[in-house]
């Protein structure tokens, strides 16, 4: 069915951010889910923002809460058993958590959108490739089936899939990794939204591969002038693509930098075991690092810092007392842009 | 045992200049099986404890009787108590419910009938596992051939329908006994059994540790009972349990078919009771009722045991 | 697709001969003489009985008999002849037929609707009353054997309330047809909404639906479109091959309401030890069983992609 959609009336200039106002911006998000087992405490506090324009890679193992996180901007979560207790999330400066359920549905898909990780099980089996990319355009801005069709192979030639016209009609399983990822891309982008959401967009893939659809990716957002939020766990991903960098723990930020910053000088243990634990041609022969321990049981988080248990560096104070996501300085105190962490020896980490 | 523990991974301690000799908190999960997860959930299900409980009850009814009742539910009284009315006060008693057009005691025969069904049922679901069981994973690991032969073979007695199968076998026996009845029964009932069993077998046998234990010179009864056989339990024995009471309730249909067991059952009971069903209902209700109970009981077992088992719905 | 066919009808002859010749070994390998019982207790004379034995071919060697049965069947389309009436197979078949296709239309309607219906209901609220209500209810359902139904419909409904008739006299008369109809619905009713209910619960949960969500559809849109498309693909596959077996003959529910179709048949024929009648109408079903289940597997890899046989 075609339904004719109002976009919802936001102040929204193209280019975003002249005013200062970011693109998005998450304030002091809580997430808690409510198990039979307990709560768990997904996601403690994170803040982060993200403007027109510029791509924030949000790193963190499973558990991390980045997941969360980003399904809470969307709007997708289960409502119960998921809560949201505390927190904004601003788009363009309005609250998307007090808008009406219709309000925020108009907002999803037309202006944020989200890319998943595995492209064969997010998109729908039976229904064929055109189908769901001209979806998008029947439902958000009422194209007949034949307009919404043409459309769709124009999308797909414009992430490159090969003879777009001939698989418009094809099922996602006759379509190769890359190719899925690409046609999720494609349908993320339909309507050429202002934020794009990509949720380990090229885990499931091969290397090579990955490295096509990143550039892709780029080379869209560039053209488009879009914000990115980039979640990963792979720092080699991050470093091409990224202009600042959040790093989660146990569903907080843990420590915040612009991207060359971050792998020049880690300001927290967790961040640079990260680091240290890619294996570098010039380690060969020696023994690789690993981070010991594993992530938290989010049931029951550690007191005080939740990295303590795994920290080569943790002291009393780490067990007792939560550390704030401080300001990182050059140890003149000369402030350093855009650069937190959130540890009681940041000094020592990040200036030795 | 299943190969399907989740025991939680040994912390690595890290070489290398930042490590230190901070151990991390012990573990406090307990060991996680499918067996010890199923078991955990099922003992909190209401469905398994109310269906458990009614088994109980019923094997009670089937071994002692005399526990219930102290009437003989064959011999008759015709003189004083044809079709007599029950008198629903006096639980437990001959007349409780009633008495039939022979003047026995239905409630008597209520008791003394749980033990054909349940003799039936319990009789003709091992045989249908042990030797669908057999068929099915036989056909489901070797493949090729024997797969296509036993496949054809399963369809053939598939492709009669079951209760037109039972009635022709049935039908040309005077003296229907208990082990008739779960021969005939059982003689169709196999091949579902095989088909589960072979569909379970043929994805577990695709799994890592089997073409290990195969690689390690392991000899194909020893992999087909200790490796394969535990992985495929799930799923058969969520249908054999479900199918008992079916088969209970095959039983009765049959004998009010004419076709059923030759002594007390309820089938026969209610299918008597069918030509009286103007005058005197209570033939028919109550054994209609505790059959109706006891074929639910079994199959919500299996319900219970399918929701404990199903990984999907953890 | 049409080498699928082809090899699945080969694969499929090997099954029509095996279970003919069963249901034929069935039936004659076992006691009892159809031709002796057209006499009853009158008994007749050995050579009446020998002549028209001859007459049936049914002293010849089983499996030379089972050679002729399937001769005439293949050839000339000749099932057999019923011994008590001296009529074609087929002629007692084209009388049954008509009626227990009525019978199973109707409930195959009422399980198709009513059990999608409450199946997608239950689905959509999983886990919570509404679902469990349906779910024991269909439990229940499923416990209750045919005949205990129809007895309990037909004394509430027939003796007790009068709103319908206890017996089918007339059965193109649907309000006759009613009653039978739900009875043999039953079963399958319940089997129905427990598959739709579990498909659709467990199809809200999978990736392709949180995508769409995502997409910014509307939920009548998520549901509606998405979500149904891949749930109804098992509903639809059951119902398929349970017509088949609505077909195979209700012979609990015809019996039960004085029903003339072809469970009645098969069920007379089995007392009254008519073989040939026997054997013919069971073949004809075993055939319209194995073309209902290759017409399943073709719909199967029409309404799913993903499968498609080269």
């Amino acid at each position: 069915m075609t339904t004719i959609e109002e976009v919802v009336p936001v102040p929204s200039p193209r280019d975003g951010g002249t005013d200062g106002t970011p693109l998005l911006e998450v304030r002091d998000l809580h997430v808690e889910f409510h198990t039979r087992e307990g709560v768990v405490k997904a996601v403690n506090g994170v803040n982060y923002s993200v403007n027109a324009g510029e791509t924030l890679a949000v790193l963190g193992e499973s558990g991390s809460g980045k997941s969360v996180t980003a399904q809470a901007i969307m709007g997708i979560l289960d409502m119960p058993p998921a809560k949201i207790p505390q927190g904004e999330i601003r788009f363009r400066g309005q609250d998307m958590l007090t808008m009406s359920g219709e309000d925020r549905r108009k907002i999803r898909g037309q202006r944020i959108a989200m890319i998943f990780q595995d492209a064969l099980s997010s998109l729908n089996p039976v229904l064929s490739v055109g189908y769901q990319l001209g979806e998008m355009f029947r439902v958000h801005q009422g194209l007949s089936k034949k307009e919404a069709k043409a459309k769709a192979i124009e999308l797909m030639d414009r992430v490159k899939i090969p003879a777009a016209a001939a698989r418009v009609n094809d099922y996602p399983h006759q379509f190769s990794g890359g190719m899925r990822q690409r046609i999720m891309i494609a349908m993320a982008l339909a309507l050429e939204p202002e934020l794009i959401i990509a949720d380990e967009p090229t885990t499931a893939l091969d290397v090579t591969v990955q490295a096509q659809v990143m550039d892709l990716l780029a080379e869209l957002q560039r053209e488009y002038n879009m914000g990115l939020i980039l979640i990963t766990h792979d720092l080699g991903v991050v470093a091409d693509v990224a202009d600042k960098i959040a790093v989660m723990y146990a569903g907080r930020i843990v420590e915040r930098a612009p991207v060359h910053e971050l792998y020049k000088r880690p300001a927290h243990p967790y961040t640079r075991g990260l680091l240290d634990s890619i294996p570098r041609l010039d380690q060969k022969g020696q023994e690789l690092y690993a981070i010991k321990g594993l992530p938290p049981n989010l049931l029951r988080v550690p007191s005080g810092c939740a990295f303590n248990p795994r920290c080569p560096k943790a002291q009393d104070v780490c067990r007792t007392q939560v550390p704030d996501l401080l300001p990182v300085t050059e140890q003149d105190g000369t402030e350093l842009v855009g650069r937190a962490s959130a540890c009681h020896f940041w000094k020592e980490t990040i200036h030795g | 045992m299943p190969d399907v523990t989740k025991t939680d991974i040994k912390n690595a301690v890290a070489s290398g200049p930042q490590a230190a000799l901070q151990l991390p908190e012990p573990k406090s999960e307990k060991t996680r099986s499918l067996w010890g997860d199923a078991w955990r959930d099922l003992r909190r299900s209401w469905i398994f404890i109310v269906s458990s409980v009614l088994i109980v009850i019923l094997l009670l009814i089937t071994f002692f009787p005399g526990w219930f009742t102290g009437v003989d539910p064959t011999s008759g009284d015709l003189a004083k108590h044809f079709l007599q009315k029950p008198r629903l006060g006096n639980i437990g008693s001959p007349d409780w419910l009633g008495y039939d057009q022979q003047g026995r005691s239905v409630f008597a025969r209520v008791i003394y009938g749980t033990r054909a069904s349940i003799a039936v049922g319990f009789g003709t679901t091992i045989a249908v596992t042990v030797v669908g069981g057999l068929v099915g994973m036989i056909a489901g690991y070797f493949g090729g051939i024997v797969d296509s032969v036993l496949s054809r073979l399963t369809d053939v007695f598939f492709g009669i329908p079951f209760l037109l199968g039972t009635m022709v076998v049935l039908n040309s026996f005077q003296d229907r006994t208990t082990w008739v009845v779960i021969g005939a029964l059982s003689f169709f009932g196999w091949t579902q059994i095989a088909r589960v069993m072979r569909g379970a077998v043929i994805t577990t046998k695709q799994a890592d540790y089997v073409h290990a234990a195969q690689a390690l010179g392991a000899s194909t009864p020893r992999i087909m009972f200790r490796h394969i056989l535990p992985n495929t339990l799930a799923p058969v024995i969520v249908v054999a349990t479900i199918s008992l009471g079916i088969y209970i309730s095959a039983e009765a249909t049959l004998s009010y078919l004419g076709l059923g067991l030759n002594g007390v059952s309820w089938g026969n009971d209610i299918s008597d009771g069918g030509n009286q069903i103007r005058v005197a209902q209570w033939i028919m209700l109550y054994p209609s009722i505790m059959l109706i109970i006891t074929v639910l009981a079994f199959i919500m077992l299996g319900e219970a045991v399918r929701n404990a088992l199903d990984p999907k719905m953890r | 697709m049409g080498r699928y066919v082809a090899r699945r009808l080969l694969q499929m002859i090997p099954v029509f001969i095996g279970t003919t010749l069963l249901i034929f070994l069935m039936v004659y390998a076992l006691p009892g003489d159809p031709v002796r019982g057209l006499f009853g207790d009158k008994g007749g004379s050995p050579q009446v009985i020998a002549q028209l034995r001859h007459q049936y071919g049914l002293d010849q060697p089983i499996l030379v008999q089972y050679w002729h049965y399937m001769k005439n069947m293949i050839l000339h389309g000749d099932f057999g002849t019923q011994i008590a009436s001296g009529r074609p197979v087929t002629d007692v078949l084209g009388d049954a037929f008509p009626v227990t296709l009525r019978l199973g239309a109707l409930a195959f309607v009422i399980e198709f609707v009513l059990g999608i219906a409450l199946g997608i209901t239950a689905g959509l609220r999983a886990g919570r009353v509404t679902d469990n209500a349906i779910l024991l209810v269909t439990l229940l359902l499923i416990s209750v054997p045919v005949f205990v139904l129809g007895y309990i419909l037909k004394v509430v409904f027939a003796f007790n309330l009068n709103w319908l008739p206890p017996n089918v006299n007339d059965s193109t008369n649907i309000n006759e047809l009613l009653m039978p109809a739900i009875v043999l619905a039953t079963a399958s009713l319940a089997y129905v909404t427990r598959l739709t209910r579990t498909s659709i619960a467990e199809n809200l949960r999978a990736d392709y639906i949180r995508t769409a969500i995502a997409k910014g559809l509307p939920k009548r849109r998520v549901v509606g479109v998405h979500l149904m498309r891949n749930s109804l693909i098992p509903v639809i596959t059951y119902l398929g091959t349970d017509i088949g077996a609505l077909m195979g003959g209700a012979v609990v529910t015809e019996g039960l309401f004085n029903i003339q179709g072809v469970g009645g048949t098969i069920a007379q024929s089995i007392v009254r030890r008519e073989g040939t009648t026997l054997v013919g109408l069971v073949t004809i079903l075993v055939i319209v069983y194995l073309l209902a289940n290759l017409l399943v597997d073709l719909l199967y890899a029409v309404l799913d992609p993903r499968i498609r046989y080269a």
